[in-house]
């Protein structure tokens, strides 16, 4: 039985609890590395749960085409413009100097190594991790995925896994085809705007490409992949706090995602200029 | 009615052996303890009423006797595994002989009632053609068969937790943990799948966990039998030892067992705590 307000107002007063600065710095430095350690368990399992039965081969071809033919739209438009919007301002550059024709080694350069890989990886963080991490948080906070459990499937390979693979894989293909449409975008404008002729521009563009370069992009865009995966579920299978948790993960994941590929970005490419000296 | 779903799982036999025990079980969260030394047993085709009020550990009960949740301390041993100490992967296996029906229904939202019900055939990689008419028929025992196609969003709340039922159903587990299956519902429903359960125990022999802050579930399961002769809903005679030595009611008060006994037991109990329950 609820009791009056009455009774309640005649209640003694719970004393405010009061922390210090420090126990709040402890607390929340014990949180983070809580979180790293589960973030970090949940990558290991994505990747291990593939080598043994079950797979979910439909599941997984399910998330491809979720996340690889649904951001086809977005990269192909935002990869065509920032080849051609590359090429305007590094042409207007080498137009000083009388180098024009260059324009076309430094737009590949620039969208094989950096360009592709990292627009893409943050294109398809805001779209896909916000994505993953509401479906999740959704079936987090419906009791779904507790279901699953319950019914003796593991959410880690059915939900998790499948949707880590698609985008490990999906990824370098969308990177592949934004370089690409790049290309395509950065010729249109040196035809236009520079006057160059577009079988030299595609020539030098081609040309002036390294196998290091290649391996650097590919490299760059599997890690995006695996990252913006890893984050968005992460985030959905750890909602808290009902639909406003849910709100609040999808942004987290976007966040997060987008700050690591960043991150990711500057020490992949102290690596890959290490290696290419090296082994290349 | 419609007719019972055929059985091929092993039913349990009633004996005074524990199907289900909890041995001073204690779990509990950043706010505080909630389970404080939580102790009971359920023989085999027993139907065990957890009553107690909003926040007091039902629900955390039935997720510890289904393995998902581990306790801080004490053992829950459930069809003779101890589960509180079992890793994840084996409780995997373990929960296939478990039916859980959640509060909500906890339906996939993106599958059609059909594929829902199919869900753990469809894991088990059950035939195609063997699984659309074990689905029918258990579409059929809930009274729900016209609805396969349909998807959760466009069902009621009642019918979803008759699909939930139909989801634990479709494996003919031993045991079935109900998680306040009426919570919500207006009672011409709760009486609808009050009866339900009701028929799942007599035709089936499940042994159940249904937590509940409604006194009336309990006493619907304790007082009423299904003939599967008649195929009716009977009104057992009062006192009658047959339905007393099935249902059992267990309150939960400040995560420890605070009664323990049969429904007249239960009604004849001048404690005023008891007695808020039957008011």
């Amino acid at each position: 039985m609820s009791e009056t307000p009455v009774q309640i107002a005649q209640q003694p007063n719970h004393v405010a609890q009061t922390l210090s600065v420090s126990e709040v710095l402890l607390d929340a430095a014990k949180r983070s590395v809580f979180q790293v350690q589960e973030y970090s368990k949940l990558c290991l399992w994505s990747l291990t749960n593939l080598a043994s039965a079950p797979r979910y081969a439909q599941d997984t071809i399910a998330q491809m085409d979720d996340i690889g033919v649904g951001s086809l739209p977005i990269v192909l438009l935002s990869g065509f413009f920032i080849g051609a919007v590359m090429v305007l301002q590094t042409g207007a550059q080498f137009e000083r100097f009388g180098q024009s024709s260059l324009t076309g080694d430094v737009v590949s350069l620039a969208l094989v190594r950096e360009l592709g890989p990292s627009i893409t990886g943050l294109l398809v963080a805001g779209r896909c991790a916000s994505g993953i991490a509401s479906e999740l948080g959704s079936m987090e906070v419906t009791e779904q995925v507790d279901a699953m459990r319950a019914m003796g499937t593991d959410p880690g390979r059915k939900l998790v896994s499948p949707r880590v693979l698609a985008s490990v894989i999906t990824v370098p293909l969308l990177t592949t085809i934004s370089v690409f449409v790049g290309l395509l975008g950065g010729m249109v404008a040196s035809v236009f705007s520079l006057r160059l002729n577009a079988f030299t521009f595609w020539q030098r563009a081609i040309a002036i490409l390294q196998f290091s370069d290649l391996m650097q992009g590919f490299t760059k865009s599997l890690v995006y992949g695996f990252i913006l995966s890893t984050v968005g579920c992460y985030e959905g299978m750890n909602v808290r706090g009902g639909t406003q948790g849910v709100g609040r993960a999808t942004t987290q994941a976007v966040v997060v995602s987008s700050v690591m590929i960043i991150v990711a970005d500057t020490f992949l490419t102290k690596l890959a200029l290490f290696l290419a000296d090296r082994l290349f | 009615m419609a007719a019972a779903p055929s059985s091929s799982s092993a039913v349990l036999q009633s004996s005074d052996e524990a199907v289900i025990q909890f041995d001073n079980v204690h779990i509990g969260f950043a706010e505080g303890e909630v389970l404080r030394g939580l102790s009971f047993s359920a023989r085999a085709r027993e139907t065990l009423i957890l009553l107690g009020e909003t926040g007091t550990g039902k629900t955390l009960a039935l997720k510890l006797a289904a393995g998902l949740l581990q306790p801080d301390s004490g053992n829950v041993a459930v069809l003779g595994k101890q589960i509180s100490t079992m890793e994840e992967h084996n409780l995997l296996e373990f929960r296939r002989q478990v039916g859980f029906v959640f509060q909500e229904g906890a339906l996939f939202d993106s599958l059609t009632v059909g594929e829902n019900v199919a869900y753990r055939l469809t894991e088990d990689h059950v035939p195609e053609e063997e699984i659309e008419p074990r689905v029918r028929e258990v579409l059929k025992f809930v009274e729900l068969e016209h609805t396969l196609e349909h998807l959760p969003s466009e069902l009621s709340g009642g019918m979803r937790r008759r699909v939930s039922i139909a989801r634990a159903l479709v494996t003919h587990p031993p045991i079935v943990l109900y998680d306040s299956p009426t919570a919500g519902l207006d009672p011409i429903t709760s009486q609808t799948i009050i009866s339900l359960i009701l028929r799942l125990r007599d035709v089936y022999g499940v042994t159940a966990l249904l937590a509940t802050h409604r006194l009336q579930d309990g006493f619907g399961l304790a007082n009423f039998v299904f003939d599967p002769a008649t195929r009716k809903v009977l009104r057992v005679a009062e006192g009658s030892s047959e339905t007393a030595a099935m249902t059992r009611f267990l309150v939960v008060k400040d995560g420890k067992v605070y009664f323990e006994g049969n429904p007249e037991e239960l009604l004849h109990s001048k404690d005023p705590y008891l007695q808020r329950f039957l008011i």
